[in-house]
């Protein structure tokens, strides 16, 4: 027998006697707050349909116990950090006297649809939600920058984020964020580290299927920042990359750096048509 | 460790036994993806510590594989096939070929090449996220390649 045909009949053996775990993505259907419906299933985006037919947001890959924490906005532990962005919201900060309230009277509403669209190229810069935020610090408040994956700039990240909760995911590829594309979605099939693994490998090749204890999902960006009940505080999309590269054994790259905007980027368009979940509950 | 030195090593701790030589994995010969020959010069394996190091920490085989024999131990993952009757499938020689660098056997697996050291992306140190220096220690030494195997090799159904 050549190794092809004997790693069918294992495969088809593996059929019969692997116990039959959760394959694939659930069947739940998410309502928030017995009013909001949201697509967590649909057509994948036209770039992507060599690879799949459908994408699914990563809460369908999720416990029952982890998916009811996201259903109703009283049990989900990301709105602590929600209430305080409002706070930091109306407080003033940085040298000019201002908060972000004295430019944005109508209040963070103002930003409805804004993260469905980012990151996007402002300036000839691929420029992210963090990199907004920073940006007006600076030169409307004459306030110090936030920290990447700090509590400050993540929960503002995911107040104005959750002010395009239920709309789709749409951020452009084209134009001035091609190049920027290119980059993230070589970055995307590269196998990093000693294990050599990538992106792909994971969430578009095993989906669905359990990694140790893991049930991988396709690695979708469209809930974050998301609350992680395992370290019990709001996960920027930079920190879930930084960690999924350093488990492949390899030197990973900077929260922040210009190799992770770019895989933000290509990642997001990935998610294009899916909901924005901010903020999502996750293992 | 430079194929020198090991060399060495086996040559001062390897004295008064028959001239083993270990296998550096530069010098692995593939044939069809399969390694005929034992990575440590002879010396066979032990199937207990190839049990141990299908686990996690070391080998973590059972990240992607489910092995009905290694029930005791929670979380087997469904990446790769199970390797139930991997013995009644697979030769010795094929075996060591597979643990050693699946990529020989298997083009573009997701399998991580155990015994092999160079031609990473972003090589890291470990699980740090740093980046690595210095010489570069396969995933797994000679000795456990070959505790893998023999463990493997009880694997048998028919
Ligand atoms: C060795 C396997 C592996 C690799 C390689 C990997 N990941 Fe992950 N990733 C996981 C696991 C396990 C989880 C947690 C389960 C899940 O949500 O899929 C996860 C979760 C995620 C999530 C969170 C999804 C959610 O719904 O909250 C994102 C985003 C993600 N990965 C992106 C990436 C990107 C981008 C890369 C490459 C730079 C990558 N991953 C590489 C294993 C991997
Ligand atoms: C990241 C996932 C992963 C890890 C870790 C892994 N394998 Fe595999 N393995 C695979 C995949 C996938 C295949 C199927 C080959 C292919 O890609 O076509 C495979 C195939 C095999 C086969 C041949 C399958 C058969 O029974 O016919 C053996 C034997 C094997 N692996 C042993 C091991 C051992 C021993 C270890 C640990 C030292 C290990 N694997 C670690 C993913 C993995």
């Amino acid at each position: 027998m050549n190794a092809a045909k004997k790693l069918a009949s294992a495969i088809a053996l593996a059929a019969v006697v692997a116990t039959p775990a959760l394959a694939g993505p659930d069947d739940d259907n998410l309502m928030i707050n017995e009013e909001l419906n949201m697509v967590t299933e649909t057509a994948a985006p036209a770039h992507l349909q060599d690879a799949f037919d459908t994408i699914y947001s990563g809460w369908r890959f999720r416990t029952d116990e982890t998916q009811a924490l996201q259903i109703d906005d009283f049990e989900n532990p990301a709105m602590i950090f929600v209430d305080q962005a409002l706070e930091y919201f109306e407080t003033v900060d940085g040298t000019e006297g201002k908060s972000c309230s004295s430019c944005h009277e109508d209040g963070p509403e103002q930003f409805a649809g804004l993260s469905a669209t980012m990151p996007k190229v402002i300036g000839g810069k691929l420029t992210t939600m963090e990199d907004l935020l920073n940006a007006h610090r600076a030169k409307a408040m004459g306030a110090e920058p936030w920290k990447w994956s700090g509590p400050e700039m993540q929960a503002m990240v995911a107040l104005i984020g959750l002010q395009s909760r239920g709309m789709p995911m749409n951020v452009a590829i084209d134009g001035e964020a091609a190049p920027f594309w290119e980059k993230g979605k070589e970055m995307y099939y590269t196998r990093y580290g000693q294990l050599e693994l990538s992106c792909a490998n994971c969430h578009e090749d095993s989906y669905g299927m359990m990694i140790r204890a893991d049930h991988l999902s396709q690695g979708q960006i469209n809930g974050f920042p998301t609350y992680r009940l395992k370290q019990a505080k709001l996960i920027s999309k930079h920190n879930r990359f930084r960690g999924c590269i350093r488990d492949t054994r390899a030197h990973t790259f900077a929260e922040g750096s210009d190799e992770f905007r770019a895989l933000e980027l290509y990642v997001a368009s990935r998610s294009n048509g899916l909901s924005v979940e901010t903020p999502a509950v996750r293992q | 460790m430079n194929r020198t030195l090991m060399t060495m090593a086996v040559l001062v701790f390897g004295a008064g036994t028959a001239a083993a030589e270990m296998i550096a994995p530069m010098d692995v010969v593939y044939d069809d993806g399969a390694v005929a020959t034992s990575l440590t010069g002879g010396a066979p394996g032990d199937v207990d510590s190839g049990r141990k190091i299908m686990n996690k920490g070391a080998g973590n085989c059972i990240a992607c594989h489910a092995v009905t024999d290694l029930k005791d131990l929670p979380f087997h993952g469904e990446i790769g096939p199970t390797l139930d009757g991997a013995a009644d499938r697979w030769t010795e020689a094929e075996l060591r070929g597979i643990v050693a660098n699946a990529k020989m056997m298997f083009e573009g697996t997701m399998m991580p090449s155990f015994y092999k050291t160079d031609g990473f992306v972003r090589l890291g140190n470990a699980y740090t996220g740093k980046a690595h220096e210095g010489d570069v220690a396969p995933l797994l030494t000679a000795q456990e390649i070959e505790d893998v195997v023999a463990y493997l090799m009880t694997l048998k159904e028919e």
